[in-house]
């Protein structure tokens, strides 16, 4: 059974606008899948439309079968069932998905105490753990922190932990790194490339950056104001694109890693 | 260039479970502070009985009588020792009512959507637009005029006013990710309520339940300036002020002393409003 299966699924707004507009793919369980394009191509509202949760205003059609349930026009209750189990996400601004006034072990606790049914010290002992596999040094002490007190790179560890705490069978990845330096993305990657693959846990990993996708994805879906323009591996689209927009794409991320190479030479 | 995790970093200026005392919390503290001590000593002790007339009439201050007598010659400062735990009530009373309903009704409607959004709102903004006199006379009209009653109308007018603040911020705190997050995790709505919600409105709400509470002792002592509150022997502030009108010129302490307490407990709990909100604010101490 494919984990995720979506067909044919708009997301329109109340004004009518089409946002998302016939989008089918699918994500077997243990499979990656690159979901790519620039802002405003609907990537987003696909990676949320995929549990349920788009905002108020906006309505889905279409099919998304999550672990053989659907998705579309499901009710709240049955949602929240789906939602952690079988798919987390993890956003892009890790310090707005934290909630500013809850100590962090705390926002990691609680899907774990739902999923684990732990209390007490061995609650406080799997947080610690939980902290300690995204690799965040002195899991006690930031455990007790508050989200304003830790770094970028180590809140969007915790908002990881947040997610994996569930330990869903399909990781859903908003543009993770977008919002960290450079230097930090690249470990941010490595510890995501790592996690996915020791729970051998389906990933769909959403962003702009092709560089990005290319490290962690095989496979790629091309998104241009909400249609998919073209699907295959990375190998493929960067080699042998069929569409112009894909080839542009590749293109300006060529320039762009050039460019850096010769203001690193210089 | 190697980045390795940096340690906790705790950012100096930022205090957070211990809010600055201000001198503004401090001063409101001890205003209200006064006006509890009195209502408190009057739950156990009174120099004279409510009802006891056996004082001369309108005595002034002194001879003892702290501050003299009333009409009727009652004591004064008996009375507005009543007054002063009568106060409380009103106050404690109706902020109960407005919070518990309010509260609720705030939370429901926010997450309501569509039509039903639009006519739960529009019937907040026609209960705010309804006078609470006019809802205090038709309570008292269909119960009678006691203490209860005025608490109930100004509780009940109060929690519209709470239900229309509540939504707003509750709106405001859904939008935000981490509520996405939570339910990305399958948190379920009332578990997101209790935990993440409520918490991040709670410092807002609390200054303004602490200025409604103001708001109701002023009612509540102009509903028994009219009657419509507690009846004698036991007077409200408001009643007693109505008391004392007539022979203000002659005995102006029966006036002065229920006016000044009103003032010092208002006054005061205003300062601890405004106090709060300096430490509470989540956005203020953030940006301090």
């Amino acid at each position: 059974m494919t984990l995720l299966d979506v067909r044919g699924l708009t997301v329109t707004t109340d004004e009518d606008r089409t946002l998302v507009d016939d989008l089918t793919f699918a994500v077997g369980a243990g499979e990656r899948l690159g979901l790519i394009g620039e802002s405003g191509s609907g990537k987003s509202l696909t990676s949320l439309a995929v549990l349920g949760l788009l905002p108020p205003g906006m309505t889905a059609t279409g099919s998304v079968r999550l672990a053989g349930t659907e998705v579309v026009g499901a009710r709240e209750k049955a949602l929240t069932e789906l939602r952690g189990r079988r798919a987390s996400v993890v956003f892009q601004e890790p310090l707005t998905a934290l909630d500013p006034l809850m100590r962090v072990g705390r926002q990691i606790a609680e899907p774990l105490r739902r999923r684990t049914g732990l209390k007490g010290d061995a609650l406080h002992k799997a947080v610690a753990d939980a902290l300690d596999q995204v690799r965040l040094p002195d899991p006690r002490r930031i455990a007790r922190a508050f989200p304003h007190e830790i770094s970028g790179g180590q809140r969007q560890r915790v908002a990881l932990a947040m997610a994996l705490a569930c330990e869903p069978e399909l990781l859903i990845a908003d543009e993770p790194t977008t919002a960290l330096d450079v230097t930090v993305q690249a470990d941010m990657l490595d510890l995501l490339d790592s996690l996915v693959r020791e729970r051998s846990m389906a990933l769909l990993f959403v962003s702009h950056d092709l560089a990005v996708v290319s490290r962690i994805t095989d496979s790629v879906l091309v998104l241009r104001h909400g249609r998919a323009v073209e699907t295959g591996t990375v190998e493929d689209l960067v080699h042998r694109p069929r569409e112009p927009y894909t080839a542009a794409l590749v293109e300006s991320a060529r320039k762009l890693e050039s460019a850096l190479d010769v203001g690193a030479g210089g | 260039m190697t980045t390795p995790v940096p340690a906790v970093t705790e950012l100096p200026g930022k205090p957070r479970s211990r809010p600055r005392r201000s001198a503004t919390l401090v001063t409101g503290c001890v205003l209200t502070g006064l006006v509890a001590l009195l209502a408190l000593i009057s739950v156990v002790w009174l120099p004279y009985e409510p009802d006891d007339t056996s004082g001369t009439r309108l005595a002034p201050p002194g001879d003892g009588h702290l501050l003299g007598t009333d009409k009727l010659g009652r004591d004064l400062f008996t009375q507005v020792m009543n007054g002063s735990r009568i106060a409380w009530e009103a106050g404690l009373g109706s902020v109960a009512i407005a919070a518990v309903l309010g509260i609720t009704l705030g939370v429901l409607a926010a997450y309501a959507q569509g039509w039903l959004d639009d006519t739960v709102s529009a019937l907040l903004d026609i209960l705010i637009a309804f006078p609470t006199l006019l809802l205090a006379m038709l309570i008292v009209a269909a119960r009678d005029a006691t203490l209860g009653s005025a608490i109930l109308a100004i509780g009940l007018a109060q929690s519209a006013v709470v239900a229309r603040l509540t939504r707003i911020l509750v709106k405001r705190v859904l939008a935000q990710d981490y509520i996405t997050a939570a339910r990305t995790s399958g948190t379920s709505r009332p578990r997101i309520v209790a935990a993440h919600i409520l918490p991040n409105i709670w410092p807002t709400l609390v200054v303004n339940l602490a200025l409604q509470f103001g708001l109701a002792v002023l009612a509540e002592a102009g509903l028994s300036y009219l009657g419509l509150g507690a009846p004698p022997p036991n007077a409200s502030w408001g009643g007693m002020l109505q008391q004392a009108q007539a022979t203000f010129t002659t005995a102006p302490a029966g006036a002065i002393a229920p006016g000044v307490l009103l003032v010092v407990l208002v006054v005061g709990v205003n300062l601890i409003a405004d106090g709060l909100r300096d430490t509470l604010d989540p956005a203020r101490r953030r940006s301090a």
